[in-house]
């Protein structure tokens, strides 16, 4: 059974239907990546997973149960976290702060020091700048700590909106890396990303969305050799 | 020197009093940018409830200072109920509204309060007993020299540990720092699992609560209570946190404690800067108003609740975003 399922999913805002009727499925331990042009319903459909948005229609699945209408802080307690568009840090919290928000959840006081610590080991960046607010930091190291404070919450599936946005190459590769290992770790998880080869190369699959529809689905591999996906998302004429 | 010494106690006490009440309407617009009109009400329950808890005790046998804390522990879960339930029942169904729907609706609450109260603790004013006999201390040797009497020296203390015990609340405590997170951007508070309802809740009942003991300490201090009482308070109290910067506590803190103090130094002098008998040797149209007022102001301490609107007025126009506050814009 798939840890995530989604069934005719509709979001819409007001009137408009940005997302028509998409059906997915992350499997536990899975990396699976979902691409598509800007506007084409990505950030919706997370939005609508995680409860910020709810979905007007269709069926949402996690872990079994239905979540399509539960509040936000609900579906984060279960261990479904999102790393908003844009990072979304407190930016008048210290990064300690940022930090221990993300374990709201948790009640094992040791457990929460001790996975500070860890992010701090693989972040340097962030212990050196532990006690300053958030919105002090670079987009770089605000995306690194977009990411430690969703892991505080020891998330069964994480969810990230373009954690590459913005960033120079080096920072791009780094993020990239820590998403790997975060994976390798055992976390599920549903990426979106404008860079589609570098998604795709990690990722087991991918989804290519489009006008609010999945136009295509497969393993990353086959994806990426596509001529439609080459063409349209990999800036490759065919 | 006296007079001045005797003002700026004066000017403390009440601005402690301004501080704490301040503290909450500043609470309140940090986490959901909500100007809560009806905070100043709370604050008119809190000393309601505490003349009922002392009139009825006062011939008890009890010691006064148990009493009084009883009021306390009264005013305070009554005081903390209304800032609950007003949010739940009339602000959070507002909560995604244009703006000027929780402000009209607020004003609308605080009515609500006050005639409920009239009901209650009818029209007149009720003279709270004085259960701790009041010490005055002089401060110099002469009989002249300022005083501080016990009461005051109770308001400021409390007062103190009070703000003390907020600040360690807001920033040291898990739920503090959820308080601060929600009202930076509540919708990522929720995706950490943070139920912003209930901070929102907390946050309304923690403002209620130092309102509460405001209430009661204004009326220990003035030893008078009365159903309208919250709504000049309440405007004082508002404009100290514009003062001090709506939304920052230090600011509320700050800005509570200038308007007791200008209050008090208003009243305490412009009687004599505006005394105007001096022109009468070349202006004799004032001769009559000295002759029927031997001091002959044209302001006098009865003026004292104009001061802080004069205040409230220059800082929209000078510094909206107040002295500690950073860029407010067209929040409010
Ligand atoms: N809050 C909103 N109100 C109204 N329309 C919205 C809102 N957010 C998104 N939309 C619309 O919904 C559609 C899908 O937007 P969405 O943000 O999901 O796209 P996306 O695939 O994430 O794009 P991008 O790659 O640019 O982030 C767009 O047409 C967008 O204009
Ligand atoms: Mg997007």
């Amino acid at each position: 059974m798939s840890l995530l399922s989604l069934a005719n999913v509709q979001v819409a805002y007001g009137g408009i239907q940005a997302v028509k009727g998409i059906s997915l499925h992350v499997d536990a331990g899975e990396l699976v990546t979902l691409i598509g042009a800007n506007g084409a319903g990505k950030s919706t459909t997370l939005k609508a997973i995680s409860g910020l948005h709810h979905a007007g229609a269709g069926d949402i699945r996690y872990d079994g149960q239905d979540i399509r209408t539960l509040p936000s802080f609900e579906i984060a307690r279960r261990g479904l976290v999102l790393v908003p568009e844009g990072r979304g840090v407190f930016p008048a919290l210290t990064i300690e702060e940022n930090l221990a928000m993300g374990a709201y959840s948790r009640t094992d006081r040791d457990g929460i020091a001790a996975d500070i610590e860890e992010k701090f080991a693989l972040f340097p960046r962030l212990k050196e700048r532990a006690k300053q607010t958030a919105g002090t930091l670079s987009g770089g190291e605000q995306q690194m700590l977009a990411i430690s404070r969703a892991l505080m919450a020891k998330p069964k599936l994480l969810l990230l909106d373009e954690p590459s946005m913005g960033l120079a190459p080096i920072m791009v590769q780094k993020i990239f890396e820590v998403v790997k290992e975060v994976a390798k770790r055992g976390v599920t998880i549903l990426l979106i990303e404008q860079n589609a080869r570098l998604a795709l190369s990690i990722s087991h699959r991918g989804y290519v969305m489009d006008g609010g529809l999945i136009t295509l689905e497969g393993e990353s591999k086959s994806l990426l050799d596509d001529p439609k996906v080459r063409e349209a998302y990999l800036g490759e004429t065919a | 020197m006296d007079t001045f010494i005797q003002q700026l106690i004066n000017g403390l006490t009440l601005g402690c009093v301004y501080a704490v009440v301040a503290l909450g309407y500043t609470m309140v617009y940090g986490i959901i940018q909500l100007i809560n009109f009806a905070h100043g009400e709370v604050v008119m329950i809190g000393a309601m409830v505490a003349y009922t808890v002392l009139t009825m005790l006062a011939a008890s046998g009890l010691p006064p200072v148990f009493i009084v804390a009883l009021a306390v522990f009264a005013a305070v879960p009554v005081c903390m109920a209304v800032g609950y339930s007003m949010e739940r029942v009339a602000y959070r169904p507002l909560r995604r509204a244009p703006r000027l729907a929780p402000l009209i609706t607020a004003i609308g609450i605080s009515m609500i309060l006050q005639h409920v109260a009239l009901i209650i603790w009818s029209r007149n004013n009720l003279s709270f007993p004085q259960l701790i006999p009041l010490t005055t201390y002089h401060l110099g040797s002469s009989e002249t020299s300022a005083t501080i009497t016990n009461v005051q020296v109770g308001i400021i203390l409390t007062s103190i540990a009070m703000m003390a015990a907020l600040l360690a609340l807001v920033y040291k405590t898990r739920m503090g720092i959820a308080m601060r997170a929600t009202s930076q951007n509540p919708q990522v508070a929720g995706l950490m699992g943070i139920n912003i309802n209930q901070v929102i809740s907390f946050t309304f009942m923690v403002g209620a609560a130092l309102g509460a003991i405001a209430g009661v300490m204004v009326g220990t201090y003035y030893g008078i209570a009365n159903y309208t009482m919250g709504f000049i308070l309440g405007l004082k109290a508002f404009s100290a946190a514009v003062l001090g910067g709506i939304g920052n506590l230090g600011g509320a803190v700050l800005g509570g404690i200038l308007i007791g103090l200008i209050e008090a130094f208003g009243a305490g002098y412009m009687g004599d800067l505006t005394n105007v008998c001096f022109l009468n040797s070349f202006l004799p149209g004032f001769a009559n108003l000295c002759e029927s007022n031997a001091n002959g102001s044209l302001f006098g301490s009865n003026y004292k609740d104009v001061y802080a609107f004069i205040v409230l007025i220059l800082v929209l126009v000078f510094k909206p975003s107040g002295l500690l506050g950073e860029r407010v814009g067209d929040r409010a």
